[in-house]
């Protein structure tokens, strides 16, 4: 399926290859603008490269810095209570392609998502249930990051 | 006890076909949740299935049917990990969430795993998303 993305105005910029904004990095956090046509082949697409660039993938409305609903703001704190604040996030109220574009890529249909390894995780319910279970630390721990967590519950049992 | 003929000319909204309830809504008030309900009944065969409609607590007009959270506890969820379970729910609801429901918070449980935990999640305080959400706006003009 092909998926059109059209470019805003204030959106374009010169002097890239035309993929990709590159917008500020606070906090460690890269945020990008998808725009360009999908191929055919969703896991060959720029949006099936950009969930594998970085280990940790969401797509929210806002930032981490000010997030701008509660269940984006759910995930954004989950990571950080983990200690995961190396991550890229998409911020889709800055583009109604991109949001759209990510509901039909990951056959989702609300906002926000979560990638761990180019693998699509779920929701804020989803992540939220991980984090109470505990599943979450073991899958940050399959991607290499040792959860804060884990050394929050070892200064308290040497308490 | 009426005789029967009289019954049967009596028109049909004098009869009581509705149980009575709290409020005074009605399903053709509220036809999202309705047919939320409908679908989570006919296609998951729940146990146990609670809709709460959570537009109020939410940056949108009063009345609306645009956040939900619903709790469907089905044997069809036995041995399905949570994305699965999540997605069987959102194909239900693929109409719903392609028209006005906006946001859908979902809590998925075996019979088992409700029992042993029979409590309904809540959902995180709004942060004004849908004021900044053009997506919402042109929702609701079109609406």
């Amino acid at each position: 399926m092909n998926h059109l993305f059209r470019l805003s105005a204030g959106l374009l910029r010169s002097g890239t290859s035309g993929l990709y904004r590159r917008g500020p990095v606070p906090e460690g956090h890269v945020s990008l603008v998808v725009a360009r046509l999908f191929s055919s082949e969703p896991e060959n697409s720029e949006l099936g490269q950009l969930i594998k660039k970085d280990k940790v993938v969401v797509f929210i409305k806002g930032t981490p810095a000010q997030p701008m609903c509660g269940f984006s703001n759910a995930v954004v704190q989950i990571l950080r209570m983990h200690g995961v604040d190396d991550y890229a996030s998409y911020n889709v109220l800055e583009d109604q392609d991109l949001r759209q574009g990510v509901k039909n890529f990951s056959n989702w249909p609300t906002i926000p998502q979560v990638y761990f390894n180019g693998e699509f995780v779920g929701g804020c319910d989803i992540l939220l249930q991980m984090h109470q279970n505990g599943d979450l630390v073991e899958e940050l721990k399959k991607l290499g990051i040792h959860s804060a967590l884990l050394d929050a519950n070892k200064d308290e049992q040497k308490k | 006890m009426l005789p029967l003929f009289r019954l049967a000319r009596a028109p049909l909204t004098s009869l009581r076909l509705l149980p009575l309830r709290a409020c005074s809504h009605t399903p053709m008030d509220r036809p999202v949740e309705s047919s939320i309900r409908a679908k989570l009944s006919r296609t998951l065969a729940p146990t146990h299935l609670e809709v709460r409609n959570e537009s109020h607590l939410h940056a949108v007009p009063a009345g609306s049917e645009s956040h939900f959270r619903v709790l469907v506890v089905s044997p069809s969820f036995e041995g399905l990990p949570l994305v699965q379970r999540h997605r069987l729910v959102n194909e239900a609801l693929r109409e719903e969430l392609a028209g006005s429901v906006h946001a859908l918070s979902i809590q998925a449980k075996t019979p088992q795993q409700w029992s042993s935990d029979p409590s309904l999640a809540k959902s995180p305080p709004c942060m004004g998303g849908s004021k900044h959400d053009p997506g919402m706006r042109l929702r609701s003009d079109r609406e």
